[in-house]
């Protein structure tokens, strides 16, 4: 890095300039190239195949039923002699579902995250972030089969004066969907408050507030938009979840009920349990599992597209 | 009185004194130390809460666990790993073709997402233009297909990989992409996190002297990124190790009494077979299932144990 200027060719003795430009047009970097764009688009053909899969078999079914019957019919049927369409039972047990979750997820999840992001040091946070990075990754049978064994004799136990009836239930699956999600609420919040930067805290503590009050006026208010985003993203996993739902709520006879205490359907419990019994392919009830995927799939979409934006606003604010 | 502060042990003072120095003394502390007996126990308590929501997590990772061993426990022998499913004598039945049908079905998934995540990772962080509306395009569509369910992934290969244009039947190499699909954002958001986390410098170091992009990636800033993306390989191998849902729409859940093959024959994997086991009411079979699942964790702790010890041994600030 000399700071003389020098003419080219004076530098070195006379040596022959050399353009830096490359010597051919480097075929092998631009095939490369090629390969790589093709794997970073193949994400496109997926969700591609995805639309096609779904809609193509829900248009046949929305020939036979229609959509507005679909949505608004109480009565889910479809294998019966007289079928019938009617959405609204399965769409409840999985709004059920994510009732009882979000009541649990929500409060655990969040105070998880304000202790790790407030209270604990640096040590406890390395020891206790593995550990719920293993909650979020013990496989959903296991947690089903745990709650279905456990959780559910428990919580019979704790509340008698409940109707209890039958071995299957939606609210204690709800429950459970409730633990598994708790990690990702967690994480998401802790990583929002977390980004919240420290001149807020400082300036709240020079004023005189407590640790506690800076946890809940300052950091929470701030970090706001990630954590609904957290809630927004568990919501989502819960709508999606399917081994738990068909293990505690048992995939039953669905009827349009908000009774926790019984076992129902939900979508994701109706698909996997239809799609693993004998149905021919072309049927009306072979179609309907994809009608029904498409309606969740619909749903889980708004719910990530919100939770992208929310997230997207605090790190517009903070980064 | 109760929580008068202790001075008379110091000075021998008249009641009346006393009662003016305490006062003196309160008024002086409640200057500095921030405010009332109130907001300390209204922190306390607040702390308290916290640990105790924290304490459900944990509390239920440990229930889950003790219940595995204690409920699977008759059943933890070698005859878990040797024999073959059976419904008519569940006391010997095992998990042989279904420990087979996973080991298939995940060497499958690990052949396919490591170019493709890894590819895609690259080309999103070393090659693409972020400012081109395409690229924007692709990485929104992977963020997106992260968050949907994996049962839908099920659809996906029920329509197009068992039946439709890839017709592959219920197979295993049918499980295994279809699982592939379903981790491939996983790994490619890993990825991309692993190789953003390498130092421009060294990227721009090695363009300086003039390599091309792809010699700079493959020989400077891969290495670099090298165990972050197998960290973010492996979890979500482990991931797809015990995912059931979409599985059960792509044939995994017969029971199998051969040793499976990749393209033909029926197959099950771990987390499908203790699915099939716990749903029938025979008590032998939900100790079986049971036991299976200890098989699965003490399969996953392993890999996941292996995943945090490359983060930890490998970690480094630049």
């Amino acid at each position: 890095m000399s700071t003389s200027v020098v003419s080219p060719g004076a530098s070195s003795g006379g040596a022959p300039i050399r353009s830096l430009e490359a010597p051919g047009p480097r075929i092998g970097e631009k095939i490369i190239k090629a390969v790589l764009w093709a794997t970073a688009t193949l994400s496109i053909l997926v969700t591609t195949g995805i639309v096609i899969s779904l809609l193509l078999p829900s248009i046949g079914f929305f020939q036979q039923v229609s959509i507005w019957e679909f949505l608004t019919g109480t009565i889910w049927a479809p294998a019966f002699a007289n079928p019938s369409y009617g959405v609204l039972p399965i769409v409840v047990g999985t709004l059920t579902v994510v009732f009882f979750a979000i009541l649990i997820a929500v409060p655990v999840g969040l105070a998880s995250a304000i202790y790790l992001s407030e209270y604990a040091s640096k040590r406890v946070r390395k020891t206790i972030k593995p550990i719920l990075e293993v909650l979020e990754g013990l496989p959903t049978v296991a947690i089903g089969l745990f709650a279905f064994n456990v959780l559910t004799p428990l919580i019979r136990e704790l509340t008698p004066f409940l109707p209890w009836t039958g071995p299957f239930s939606i609210g204690v699956a709800g429950i459970t969907v409730g633990l598994l999600i708790i990690p990702l609420v967690a994480s998401v919040s802790d990583d929002a408050m977390r980004s919240v930067p420290a001149s807020l805290r400082e300036g709240a503590y020079a004023m005189g507030a407590t640790k506690f009050e800076v946890a809940i006026k300052v950091v929470v208010p701030a970090a706001i938009s990630g954590i609904i985003a957290a809630f927004v993203l568990g919501i989502s996993r819960a709508i999606g979840e399917t081994m738990v739902v068909l293990l505690v709520a048992g995939a039953g006879n669905p009827v349009l009920s908000f009774d926790p205490t019984k076992g129902t359907q939900t979508m994701t419990a109706y698909i996997g349990s239809t799609a693993t019994g004998d149905i021919s392919q072309g049927t009306i009830t072979y179609d309907s599992i994809f009608a029904v995927g498409a309606l969740l799939f619909l749903m889980t979409l708004a719910m990530n597209v919100l939770a992208m934006r929310l997230v997207k606003k605090y790190r517009e604010v903070y980064d | 009185m109760a929580d008068e502060p202790d001075y008379s042990s110091r000075v021998a003072l008249p009641p009346r004194t006393r009662v003016a120095v305490g006062g003196a003394r309160e008024v002086t502390e409640s200057l500095f130390t921030s405010g009332d007996r109130k907001k300390k126990i209204q922190g306390t308590i607040f702390l308290g809460l916290l640990l105790f929501g924290l304490s459900i997590a944990l509390i239920s990772i440990a229930a889950m666990i003790t219940w595995a061993f204690v409920a699977g426990g008759p059943r933890l022998n070698t005859n878990l790993f040797t024999n073959v499913p059976s419904v008519v004598t569940p006391e010997n039945a095992g998990y042989r073709t279904a420990i087979l049908g996973t080991l298939y079905v995940i060497g499958g998934v690990i052949v396919l997402i490591v170019p493709l995540g890894v590819g895609a990772a690259i080309y999103l962080e070393q090659f693409a233009n972020p400012a081109n509306k395409f690229n924007r395009f692709v990485d929104l569509n992977i963020q997106n297909l992260a968050g949907v369910p994996s049962i839908v992934f099920g659809i996906l290969g029920l329509a197009f990989i068992v039946r439709g244009p890839l017709s592959l039947g219920f197979v295993a190499a049918a499980g295994s992409l279809t699982l592939a699909l379903l981790v491939l954002p996983t790994v490619i958001l890993a990825s991309r996190e692993a190789i953003r986390a390498v130092p421009s410098s060294i990227r721009d170091g090695s363009l300086a002297l003039g390599a091309t992009v792809w010699q700079a990636v493959w020989r400077q800033v891969l290495p670099a990124a090298l165990p972050g993306i197998l960290t973010g390989v492996i979890l979500a191998v482990s991931r797809a190790i015990g995912e059931a849902a979409p599985l059960l729409l792509v044939g995994a859940v017969t029971f199998v009494t051969f040793n499976p093959s990749f393209f033909e024959g029926g197959y099950s994997t771990l987390p499908t077979m203790i699915y099939s086991y716990a749903k029938r009411p025979q008590e032998e079979l939900q100790v079986l299932a049971a036991a299976g699942v200890v098989v699965m964790l003490v399969l996953l702790i392993m890999i996941n144990s292996v995943a945090i010890y490359l983060r930890n041994r490998f970690e480094r600030t630049w």
